[in-house]
């Protein structure tokens, strides 16, 4: 039952929207949390383990949804927010199918969109059989089989990071920031998969900033025989024996390099879903250079919008692991509920 | 493959193409390594189309090679593609249409130049003036001809005698398309389905009933690269590119190379017959080497052209190997003729015949 007699909308039921939304409706506030899909739980749904301690993300999905599991929060699943508006002390939420939803408070947990790899024409990601993504890989990592588009065993495959990151030539100058820990993580799971595989990580610079990933870049060298080539791939063909011909320039080495491989998966960065996207422009919200969500406040305001009683959570503000982004939903939930005693006196 | 995927990229690299009322501008050298390119061009557009192409007898080279050979500066180019539209607003056109890659890749240059500095245009306009007294506008529409190729492709196929067919296997022939890195690589949008997967020429090979090859240095520069030709002592260095390229594409057995850019065409003959005597090496089936046409030249082939009227003597490596898969009658007795029936000098060692 709700104590305070107030109610907050969260849009966006991934990782962000589910914590925030449990964290609220325990405080005693009224929660509907809305969802685009018929199914709560973001991205991990899709992902099969997670770094840096390779948990099945399961169990961070089954942790997510025994947190909105509580009489005060009502899921509107399958269901968009197109627009809000201030009326009052409140605001006005429209949903997709014109359904007008009162809050006293507004979190947008709208989360990230994979960068879509076809974007990158010359790695021909759509139109080579087997160049996929980190996002293809982990879907092969759940059905238990790694396999090429011919239902062959592949034995030489390369991981392409900073796919859509760092690239200006892509509109994304920032560092998507986990791309660098999921190829370490995928190539060590290609390596436990296929035991004889080789595996060629390419990459600009290894960004291991997280807790225990470093420790994972290492045991992948040490342990897992994965060979680091730092270096850009500049285009992918294929050859008569349609093996992938894959061209990069080896910069420790000082040296371009052309290398057949079985597979190739490039690792996806985030950008700014697009519903966001839509939402700041229907709610003249600040967004930054990269798109995301603009924070009130880098320091003291991450949660906070340039709208009075609009809050962020996750990554809708900036690429962040699942743990900044449960500490991030956390943290809006006190903003939320500081603002709600502040603006009900 | 997923010709689907090619299909979206397609998809976002479509321009618009003019229908009528060209102005013509020639290229400096296709008119002596292919002398019945651009004269099929006209005759097709002019004679089968309807169309209204206008040249226009003041027009000049573009510099576009001394520009890329570092002695013309860019100021100096900016203008004599000036002086071009200024030819064509004197003559009453808005539509430019481009028989050179490396002159449509200069102007491509120079719109995208003048368009996030737009002082470089004012500059421009006052030494046109100063100069010649002339003014110009920017044109309303650009296309490089193959781009006009591509537009009507299907009024080339409706006219067809001879499709891409190997008519001694009933096989679609197996072709290499070719674009000239100055064609699209530089700016993507200006060319029909882009830089990666270009699909100028690989729409009209599709059109006429042939099958694209896609191999791995499909995107690798024909060897030209104009500094690594035109300083001798690189002259190495674009060979060696050539032989990435033809070692690249020989175990798929293309029947042609197909090309949009003189200088792709001219060294992709050329260096054929230099590697052959070289080493030895040739890159056709038996021994053969790969005939590299220009669009125009392929075009006419479909359309029931007589090879020599299209110039295809002119070439290094002698068509006749696809001239027989096509099924298409030649005399080799007329192949060194006058039109007025004059014997010409026959080259010695030619390739493929």
């Amino acid at each position: 039952m709700s104590d305070m007699g107030v109610n907050v909308v969260v849009v966006g039921g991934g990782v962000a929207g589910m914590e925030a939304a449990g964290q609220l409706a325990r405080a005693g506030i009224n929660v509907t949390l809305v969802e685009k899909e018929k199914e709560t739980g973001g991205h991990v749904k899709q992902w099969h383990h997670l770094f840096p301690d390779r948990r099945n993300s399961m169990e961070v999905l089954t942790y997510l949804k025994h947190q909105i599991d509580h009489e005060n929060i009502t899921l509107l699943s399958g269901n968009t927010i197109i627009g809000f508006q201030r009326k009052g002390s409140g605001i006005l939420i429209i949903t997709n199918d014109g359904k007008e939803l009162k809050a006293d408070a507004l979190l947008l947990a709208t989360g990230f969109d994979l960068f879509k790899s076809e974007r990158k024409e010359e790695y021909g990601y759509g139109i080579y059989d087997n160049v996929i993504t980190s996002a293809d890989l982990e879907a092969m990592f759940r059905k238990g089989e790694l396999k090429l588009k011919d239902g062959g065993e592949p034995s030489k495959i390369g991981v392409v990071h900073c796919v859509g990151s760092r690239d200006e030539k892509a509109g994304n100058v920032y560092c998507s920031k986990l791309c660098c820990v999921t190829a370490v993580k995928q190539a060590m799971e290609i390596r436990e998969h296929l035991s004889n595989s080789k595996v060629f990580c390419f990459y600009m610079d290894m960004r291991m900033g997280g807790a225990l990933y470093e420790e994972m870049y290492r045991d992948a060298q040490e342990k897992y025989n994965i060979n680091f080539i730092r270096g850009k791939v500049s285009e992918v063909g294929v050859g008569f024996n349609n093996k992938l011909v894959v061209k990069v320039e080896d910069t420790l080495a000082g040296r371009p390099l052309k290398m057949e491989l079985d597979m190739l998966v490039l690792m996806a960065g985030m950008e700014m879903s697009e519903d966001g996207l839509k939402l700041a422009k229907a709610g003249k919200l600040n967004i930054g250079e990269n798109r995301f969500f603009a924070p009130a406040d880098h320091h003291f305001g991450s949660n906070k919008g340039n709208v009075k009683g609009i809050f962020y959570a996750g990554a809708c503000t900036a690429p962040m692991n699942i743990t900044e982004t449960i500490s991030h939903a956390r943290a809006a939930v006190a903003d939320i509920v500081d603002y709600l005693k502040t603006t009900s006196k | 493959m997923e010709i689907n995927g090619k299909k979206r990229i397609w998809s976002e690299y479509q321009k618009e193409i003019a229908d009528d009322h060209f102005f013509y501008v020639r290229s400096c050298i296709r008119q002596s390594f292919f002398p019945g390119s651009e004269q099929f061009f006209l005759n097709f557009m002019r004679n089968v189309l309807g169309k209204d192409v206008y040249e226009n007898p003041s027009h000049t080279t573009c510099t576009g090679i001394g520009y890329h050979g570092d002695i013309v500066p860019f100021s100096t180019i900016m203008t004599v593609v000036a002086r071009h539209f200024a030819l064509m607003k004197e003559s009453g056109y808005k539509n430019i249409a481009i028989s050179c890659v490396t002159s449509f890749g200069i102007y491509t240059e120079i719109l995208e130049t003048w368009k996030h500095f737009p002082e470089e245009l004012e500059k421009t306009r006052e030494y046109l003036y100063k100069a010649t007294g002339r003014e110009f506008d920017i044109p309303e529409n650009m296309a490089h001809t193959s781009d006009i190729i591509y537009k009507f492709r299907n009024d080339v196929a409706a006219r067809a005698k001879n499709l891409l067919i190997n008519k001694l296997t009933d096989e679609p022939l197996k072709v290499v398309e070719h674009i000239g890195c100055h064609y699209s690589k530089m700016f993507p949008r200006y060319g029909v389905g882009g830089a990666e997967f270009p699909n100028v020429l690989s729409g009209m090979v599709e059109a006429w009933g042939g099958d694209v090859v896609d191999y791995p240095e499909r995107r690798h520069c024909c060897g030209f690269g104009f500094r690594q030709y035109l300083v001798q002592a690189n002259r190495g260095y674009s060979i060696s590119n050539t032989t990435k390229k033809f070692s690249s594409m020989k175990p798929f057995k293309p029947d042609l190379v197909l090309t949009n850019c003189p200088g792709c065409n001219m060294f992709m003959d050329k260096w054929q017959y230099t590697i052959r005597e070289m080493e030895g090496t040739t890159y056709g089936v038996d021994g053969e080497s790969i005939p590299v046409l220009t669009y125009e030249e392929l075009a006419g082939l479909v359309m029931g052209y007589n090879p020599w009227d299209l110039g295809l003597q002119f070439h290094m490596v002698q068509s006749e190997p696809l001239l027989r898969k096509m099924g298409i009658e030649f005399n080799n007795e007329d192949k060194y003729k006058t039109k007025d029936g004059r014997q010409m000098p026959i080259p010695e060692n030619l390739i493929n015949v």
